[in-house]
């Protein structure tokens, strides 16, 4: 829809015409004709972004799409090579996030950029602190972080150290700290990826309140479902192009879901929103059980069993202790020491994680850029790093040998990488995922531990992965998937065990599988505590 | 990323970046030779093999520190005690040889004395190592035990005094020439190769850089994290060892109270020259052996030049900041 041949002029008339609703001329930020290239590869193209005062704006696309790569032009973490950024209608290009902060454009990370051993006060008056004398005045300071954070409805110890709270306050503070600033623009990345329900109702909340102020929020999410709760217009964005702009309310997730892929509603309602397929192949004997597992916590008794050709799922709130039974199993955290894990009909008790490796178990964590990828080392050396024991002969790589590996789940998982010598760090995450599939699969595991394996990655590469975690399962392998999204549960797995509090609670299999059911299971006690 | 959106990125930019490109990645390499072309043309009497022996003879060591502390630094980690250990095993060897068994049986008196202050300084690394990585302290604190105390166990054993010795065969190691060329820049070469094949080809290498550049995934990914440290920091003393030895061997003496002074700054600089990474995942064995040419060969023109000696070593400051300038411009380019 957008042609960079056009005049400036010609381009805000055929974009007006094509919206028909507000005049972009009021518009807080009008970032327009926007590339942006690395390495002569173009991430951005022509990129559009136009945002009201007081507007929940979306931008949603797959990773890749270039959201976060406009992000970060905006907020001057890059200089775009071309194109022009107007902000409350002066031009403008920022050297740095610092100075586009102090320009009133503020960015709330994934991972909270505050100083976790000072202060609320500290954080939120970093850098413009009351003085007296030339002093801090901290009674001041204390009483203006003190109302900053009621305005929101939160009522803290502002003298506590940030790290002694959660990461959902630690995320309201850093909101705090750019209100503070007096921010006319508040980006937030990925706000509620680490948040549970009731923590993401309060973060709409304050969401609500700064719109209502005449701040403009430039939201940035996975979860197609929460747009509709929060947001007012929607930017899709696709290889580094806007490619649509609509308000809320003319959208629906399929439409959102056909936008960002690229393809027809028809194609995605086919094929569901979930990339699992009907099962194929019948579930075979017992490959893992596991008896009364506990010891400390949150962990205290969990007990199931995965066969081979099946996927079972694990399902449970946030702190009831999912991944921990996963660590546990593969050798990790060896205060758990409760209860029996057999492998194969044998009990096995695993030291560390080449144990496990040993007795043919993967496991792919939930925090791919914590616990999985070297982001130094290339996709080759990343996915044959579980293997290289095996690979190796008298302590040295074949590297023909490793090389003709890689090649081969390369093209069968389908990783987009300018050759296998790129380092991973440069991959989208969907494809820095494969590789850490990939890293199990070339061992070739009898049982597979996925934590969280489509966790913030784009709609395409999750239903690659999924596929991909079905046809691994009907060639014969155990999986054993945790994840948040029940929905996925529900397709994707045979069967799904509930953990609450740390203890096995509920199992769920066929025609009691669904995401109702799910979502009733996994919150029973914490309601009857309300 | 779809073909159109290649083809669009084709302007003048990407000659730029090649350009770029190969200036950064072989930053270290083009810096050297830039330094020999400036000293033929202003320096006097540069060609001559004086000039060359005398800068060789005095780099060797520092390069090959620099290439033990390349592997730690890559594994993340830093050793403040490389001096010391040079200071152990170069007082070791001398005690053995100045012996009555050793001054009695020359020839096995080298052959043990060796080894055994090699052997010296090994242990060293691995008590290094073992702090690290059984009890997870800090590598910066873990080796200034024995920065502080590996001098001090030299002074003790020689009472601080300096022994000096008359053994043209140990001092081969430090004087001798094969074919020509300086016997320990032999040394110094063959362990650069070494070193760099093994980081290349073998699955410690791989491992090395695993643990480097994220020991949780690393560990996670069934790399044994806490041998790989180990075989780290001894080979670190190992290298530290020789280069000891060689010191020695120059002076005739060894000096518990002088030998590796300072080294652990000399090869930690001569590591970022190269192009390591403090933050680890990155080995670049070679271009720390022309990191270290580069900061002698630096020293050498200005003072043939006639600049004065204070001078020489602020311009040492000078290609440091450089060095670590470029690295993050290539950091930036990702």
């Amino acid at each position: 829809m957008i042609n960079h041949d056009l005049s400036p002029a010609a381009a805000i008339a055929g974009q007006a015409a094509l919206q028909g609703a507000v005049s972009d001329q009021e518009a807080v930020l009008c970032m327009r004709g926007i590339h942006k290239s690395f390495g002569g590869i173009a991430a951005l193209t022509d990129a559009e972004l136009i945002i009201q005062p007081g507007e929940v704006h979306a931008i949603i696309g797959q990773n890749g799409a270039g959201k976060s790569t406009l992000i970060k032009v905006l907020n001057g973490a890059y200089k775009h090579d071309a194109g022009e950024i107007f902000f409350m209608g002066e031009k403008v290009s920022y050297g740095s996030p610092h100075e586009a902060q102090c320009a009133g454009i503020s960015t709330i990370f994934q991972e909270v950029n505050l100083i976790g051993y000072r202060s609320i006060t500290e954080n939120i008056c970093l850098g413009h602190e009351p003085k007296r004398f030339g002093m801090v005045d901290w009674k001041r300071a204390h009483s203006h972080a003190r109302s900053t954070l009621r305005r929101f409805g939160l009522d803290l110890d502002v003298r506590k150290p940030l790290n002694e709270f959660n990461i959902a306050t630690q995320q309201l503070v850093a909101i705090a700290r750019a209100v503070a600033l007096d921010a006319r623009i508040v980006i937030m990345d990925e706000p509620t990826s680490s948040l549970d329900d009731h923590e993401t109702s309060v973060l709409f909340g304050v969401i609500r309140e700064l719109k209502a102020s005449g701040v403009a929020i430039l939201y940035v999410s996975h979860h197609l479902d929460e747009l509709f709760e929060i947001c007012d217009e929607i930017t899709v964005m696709r290889d580094g192009r806007t490619v649509d702009r609509k308000h809320i309310s003319q959208m629906t997730k399929l439409d959102m879901v056909a936008g960002m892929l690229g393809r027809s509603i028809d194609d995605v309602e086919a094929g569901g929103t979930t990339g699992f397929s009907a099962k194929s192949t019948p579930i075979g004997e017992v490959m893992l059980a596991v008896e009364g597992l506990g010891g400390a916590s949150p962990v205290k008794n969990v007990s199931f069993k995965v066969h081979k050709a099946e996927v079972l799922g694990l399902a449970g709130l946030l702190g009831a202790g999912r991944s921990e039974v996963a660590r546990a199993i593969f050798g990790l955290d060896r205060d758990q020491k409760q209860g029996q894990v057999f492998i194969d009909g044998c009990e096995v008790e695993f030291e560390r994680p080449t144990d496990a490796i040993n007795a043919q178990l993967g496991f792919c964590s939930e925090d791919r850029k914590q616990d999985g990828i070297i982001p130094q080392l290339s996709v080759r050396e990343n996915l044959t790093l579980a293997l290289l024991p095996r690979l190796a002969r008298r302590g040295l790589i074949p590297e023909a040998e490793e090389r003709e590996i890689v090649a081969r789940y390369m093209d069968r998982l389908g990783i987009k990488a300018s050759s296998m010598e790129q380092p991973i760090s440069q991959l989208s995450g969907g494809n820095q995922q494969k590789v850490l599939l990939a890293r199990w699969m070339a061992t070739n595991p009898k049982l597979l531990i996925l934590d969280e394996p489509t966790r913030g990655i784009d709609v395409g590469a999750k239903r690659e992965i999924q596929l991909l975690i079905r046809e691994l399962a009907d060639n014969g392998l155990a999986v054993l998937m945790i994840s948040s999204e029940f929905e996925e549960l529900v397709e994707g797995a045979d069967r799904v065990i509930v953990i609450q509090e740390g203890k096995s609670v509920d199992e769920l299999s066929g025609e009691n599988l669904r995401v109702n059911a799910i979502i009733k299971s996994v919150s029973h006690i914490s309601h009857a505590k309300q | 990323m779809t073909d159109t959106t290649i083809t669009f990125g084709n302007s003048p930019k990407p000659l730029m970046f090649k350009v770029r490109n190969i200036l950064t990645r072989n930053g270290t390499l083009s810096a050297f030779f830039l330094l020999i072309l400036v000293n033929l043309a202003i320096t006097p009497n540069f060609l001559e093999i004086q000039t060359l022996y005398v800068n060789l003879t005095q780099v060797a060591t520092i390069a090959i520190v620099a290439i033990g502390m390349t592997l730690v630094i890559a594994s993340g980690g830093i050793d403040l005690s490389v001096g010391a250990l040079m200071a152990l095993a170069g007082t070791v060897a001398p005690l053995i040889m100045l012996s009555d068994f050793g001054m009695s049986n020359p020839s096995i008196g080298l052959m043990v004395a060796i080894p055994v202050a090699l052997l010296a300084a090994s242990a060293g690394g691995l008590f290094n190592g073992v702090l690290v990585s059984r009890y997870n302290i800090q590598p910066i604190i873990a080796t200034l035990v024995l920065f502080i105390s590996g001098r001090g166990i030299a002074q003790v054993l020689t009472n601080g005094e300096l022994q000096s010795f008359d053994i043209p065969a140990f001092e081969f190691l430090g004087t001798g020439r094969l074919l020509g060329i300086p016997f320990q820049a032999v040394i110094t070469v063959v362990l650069a190769l070494v070193c760099a094949w093994t980081l290349r080809r073998s699955i410690f290498g791989r491992y090395l850089l695993a643990v480097g550049g994220n020991e949780k995934a690393a560990q996670l990914a069934g790399v044994p994290v806490k041998k790989v440290k180990l075989v780290t920091y001894t080979v670190c003393g190992l290298l530290a060892g020789i280069a000891g030895l060689i010191t020695t061997a120059i002076n005739a003496a060894s000096d518990a109270n002088q030998t590796g002074q300072l080294m652990e700054l000399d090869a930690i600089a001569a590591a970022v020259v190269g192009g390591a990474l403090l933050t680890g995942g990155k080995a670049p064995v070679i271009g720390a052996v022309l990191g270290a040419a580069i900061i002698q060969l630096m020293g050498y023109t200005l003072l043939a030049n006639g600049v004065h000696d204070a001078v020489a070593m602020v311009a040492k400051a000078f290609i440091i900041i450089v060095a670590v300038y470029l690295q993050q411009m290539r950091g930036g380019s990702k």
